[in-house]
């Protein structure tokens, strides 16, 4: 960091000090898990989290962080989500292909009603 | 040359070597003290007499300070020096037993070192880790929390 | 915006750059970009990342948190296709990131407040960005650009924010005097010099937050108009030297000290000052006499430093914990800060809770909180829940303060008026199996031992004190002991030119007020009521409990106890040393100490 040479510059590095410390904290936020192990990007894993991602981008949503994890065990269900609403249980979604990874965005994060068609018991 | 002499030579190149990096001034004598008594255990007269020298102060002035701060010693010093804290919060928690212990194993009263130059043994005041008392303090090494039957145990990973 | 999914935090502090911090952004940009990774995943550097790591450099990646170290350029690839696209955390370069349990410094308790403490545990010390996430440093811009530094000490008038060191005095006047006084030289001093036994507050402070100091130097720099400034910090905190060491540095790197400080005419450094092992030199003028290379003997005052103190420049001087407290002061104001406290004392005050309490440890709480509240409340208590006799508050020149004074809210003038002083902050609580004689006898070592030898009634007065109450404790106490006791307790504080000397005495006369029953049996019945004194008491084995199971005599130093197996054992008078060893040994109880 450079020397700072007024109260602005001072603003600015507090800010991006602040981020840092938001990104360290995971408490009160939404986490989405998207698998990512070899059975799931061949199942095309990769664009349901890059459709996840333009949502999130799209609609300026907050508190959220995006995970992935390697198979979780049910490969045929590939490619697998997993959402996990601040102090609710994880529902995990099956055969999440972009087009549904929007759905479940709107329906489940953004309006809070699970997707039964795509839900995965167990 | 002798042994003796080795020494005076060595403690006076390491005496003017610290001088320069240090300073001069009078504020550096502590500092310059210091720096002395870590490196030999301890403040000898031909340190003393360089320091004044160098700084052009009478060497009684050097003595002065030098006898007043616990951390600087004027007398050789054994090869580990053992800080038991004497303080109350300490005392209260069985500090008192743990002094006992050292006493007897190390066969030394505070302020004296052991015949074979190994151990000196002195009693600090509180060195601020209160939670963990009882506390020892061998050369850098803190140890808490310290009971009496430990005491062997840590003495002995000195050689 | 682009959202990012992951964000990847790159140490760039002085070693991890050594080893090639930026050769490994550069290559993991590089990588992001070719996978495609580049608009998901976000590289930022920061100063630092836990430890610093032998091999270099670290990095972490969140939100996951996991910590990688001793990576090169070369790994980045397989980073980046294990972690990013395979989701698999590199195991091999994975490290734990250390969870340190404070045993010093619990989460804050039911009525306390952390003012001073806030940051500490919550940042890395040794990281100034943590420092600015919580409103670092915008005090002093605050104070810099849109205040004058009149307007800064009337700030600190207005909160009545009074010294922490002990004295107690309104630091906004001290500030005043300072800038009033005659001269373009001036100096600003930290008393870092914590000596008292059970006081560590300044030292967390030092360690885990040390910009909170820097900031409020350079605040009160800035108000009374020094341009060079000391640390004087002893040297039983090598730790606390460190840190502050670096963050100095760290400051100055960042022109937050040096010339012209955030743009402005305003010029001031700091540089730290080591304390060589005397207690006394936590007295300002023997600081000062330190710092100067003479021996730490206190000098009368006035004049006072405040017009003629370093160097016989003018000079400011504070506790940590006094200018710690000065950057909340300025941001939040004083209305804030005299909102919390009583009349008179004004704000929070950290103490060092030790002795027979449960929670020991660093707390924070607003003056006007009751003894039994901070006891009991806060401290959980005592230990194996005995009862309680006394707490010492203030340092070894502070008073016993006995069960029915309880109910007393703690500030500067009530500990005053219940014979004891609020000194730096130290509380040592006891239970019933303390000799208050004894305690006197041990607070009475101390200040003998590390009075300067200046003033006659403090050197040879102590010793004599000392004296005396060592024949107590002995079984060797006169009838004109008490008398004794109190005619030279009287002289040494009416006649000695320092705190150590006028307070010394305070342990014996405020034992002596309170608990005269036990000075009375030391002396007439040569008995001990708490069993304490190595001399009045009798380590005896009850026939009864006793096995015969041959511990304590195996772990007697000095061979005193003989018996046979599964025959009641005797302890022989003569040899005995009263150690106390196999009394904690046996398991059954029949060892009588009367």
């Amino acid at each position: 960091m450079p020397v700072i040479k007024s109260l602005d510059e001072l603003k600015r590095i507090r800010e991006e000090a602040l981020r840092k410390q938001e990104l360290k904290s995971t408490s009160g936020k939404t986490e989405i898990v998207v698998g990512m192990g070899t059975v799931g990007i061949a199942a095309g894993a990769r664009e349901t989290l890059k459709a996840i991602l333009d949502f999130v981008d799209h609609n300026h949503l907050e508190n959220i962080i995006i995970r992935q994890t390697g198979n979780i065990g049910i490969d045929s269900f590939e490619p697998v989500v997993q959402v996990i609403l601040p102090g609710t249980e994880k529902v995990t979604y099956g055969r999440v292909n972009a087009e549904v990874a929007k759905m479940i965005m709107e329906e489940h994060v953004v309006k809070r009603n699970i997707v039964n068609d795509y839900k995965v018991e167990g | 040359m002798s042994v003796v002499e080795n020494k005076e030579q060595e403690t006076l190149e390491f005496v003017r070597d610290t001088i320069s990096q240090i300073g001069l001034t009078r504020a550096d004598l502590i500092p310059i003290l210091q720096t002395i008594t870590n490196k030999f255990g301890y403040i000898s007269q031909v340190a003393i007499r360089e320091v004044a020298a160098l700084l052009k102060l009478p060497t009684k002035e050097i003595s002065s300070v030098a006898t007043f701060y616990r951390m600087l010693s004027t007398e050789p010093r054994g090869k580990h020096l053992i800080q038991f804290c004497e303080s109350a919060p300490c005392h209260v928690v069985g500090g008192r037993q743990v002094l006992h212990k050292l006493k007897e194993i190390l066969d030394l009263e505070p302020g004296q070192s052991s015949a074979d130059n190994k151990w000196t043994l002195i009693t600090t005041s509180c060195l601020g880790v209160c939670g963990i008392g009882p506390v020892i303090l061998i050369d850098t090494d803190l140890y808490g929390n310290v009971q009496p039957d430990q005491v062997k145990s840590i003495l002995s990973r000195y050689e | 915006m682009t959202f990012y999914r992951s964000t990847v935090l790159v140490s760039v502090d002085p070693i991890c750059v050594e080893k090639g911090a930026y050769e490994l952004i550069d290559t993991l940009n590089d990588e992001l970009i070719k996978q495609g990774l580049i608009d998901e995943v976000q590289v930022l550097e920061t100063t630092r990342l836990g430890d610093p790591t032998k091999f270099g450099p670290d990095l972490t990646v969140y939100p996951e948190g996991t910590h990688y170290t001793n990576l090169t350029y070369y790994d980045i690839p397989r980073l980046v296709e294990e972690h990013f696209i395979k989701g698999r955390v590199l195991k091999q370069y994975a490290a734990k990131m250390m969870d340190n349990i404070d045993e010093e410094l619990r989460a804050p308790r039911s009525k306390e407040i952390r003012v001073v403490l806030r940051n500490i545990g919550v940042i890395d010390p040794r990281n100034i960005e943590d420092y600015f996430a919580y409103d670092g440093y915008m005090a002093l811009g605050k104070a810099l650009t849109e205040m004058t530094p009149e307007e800064v000490i009337q700030e600190i008038l207005d909160a009545k924010l009074r010294g922490r060191g002990g004295a107690g005095f309104p630091t906004g006047l001290k500030w005043r005097f300072a800038r009033q006084a005659q001269g373009d030289i001036k100096y600003l001093i930290c008393n870092a010099d914590e000596g008292d036994p059970g006081a560590f507050m300044n030292r967390r402070v030092l360690e885990g937050d040390p910009h909170s100091v820097i900031e409020g130097m350079i605040i009160a720099a800035y108000a009374i108009g020094a341009r060079q400034g000391y640390i004087y910090c002893r040297a039983e905190y090598p730790i606390a030297v460190s840190t502050m060491t670096l963050a100095i540095k760290q400051a100055r790197a960042l022109g937050l000290l040096g010339k012209n400080i955030l743009g402005t005419n305003f010029s001031f450094d700091l540089e730290i000052r080591m304390g060589a092992g005397a207690f006394v030199c936590g007295e300002e003028t023997a600081l000062m006499a330190s710092i100067e290379g003479s021996r730490g003997e206190p000098r009368a005052r006035p004049p006072f430093p405040a017009n003629k103190g370093l160097w016989g420049k003018p000079t400011n001087i504070n506790n940590v914990e006094t200018y710690a407290n000065v950057p909340q002061i300025i941001l939040k104001g004083a209305e804030w800060f005299s909102s919390m406290g009583t009349e008179k004392s004004k704000g929070t005050k950290t103490f060092a809770l030790a002795g027979d309490v449960k929670n020991t440890g660093l707390i924070e709480v607003p003056f006007g909180i009751t003894l039994q509240e901070i006891i009991y409340d806060v401290g959980g208590g005592i230990k194996g829940d005995k009862k309680f006799k006394a707490v010492q508050t203030g340092g070894p020149m502070g008073g016993c303060i006995p069960e029915k004074l309880l109910n007393l809210p703690v500030d500067y003038e009530t500990l005053g008026q219940a014979g004891s002083i609020m000194g730096s902050g130290g509380m040592i609580v006891m239970d019933e199996d303390t000799c208050m004689v004894d305690i006197a006898r041990f607070f009475m070592e101390f200040t003998q031992d590390e009075s300067c030898g200046k003033c006659v009634p403090c050197r040879v007065g102590t010793h004599r004190l000392l004296e005396i109450l060592e024949a107590i404790c002995n079984g060797e106490g006169k009838q004109e002991d008490i008398a004794e006791l109190r005619e030279l307790s009287d002289q040494i504080k009416k006649n000695s030119l320092c705190g150590l000397g006028q307070g010394a005495p305070n342990p014996v006369v405020s034992t002596l007020e309170h608990f005269l029953d036990e000075y009375e049996a030391h002396i007439y019945e040569k008995r001990c009521p708490a069993k304490v004194c190595r001399s009045l008491i009798k380590f005896e084995i009850l026939d009864g409990p006793c096995t015969g199971c041959t511990v304590c005599a195996r772990n007697c130093p000095v061979n005193a106890i003989s018996g046979e197996r599964k025959a009641t054992h005797v302890i022989n008078q003569d040899i005995c040393i009263k150690c106390g060893i196999c009394h904690q040994v046996c398991q059954f109880d029949a060892i009588k100490i009367s």
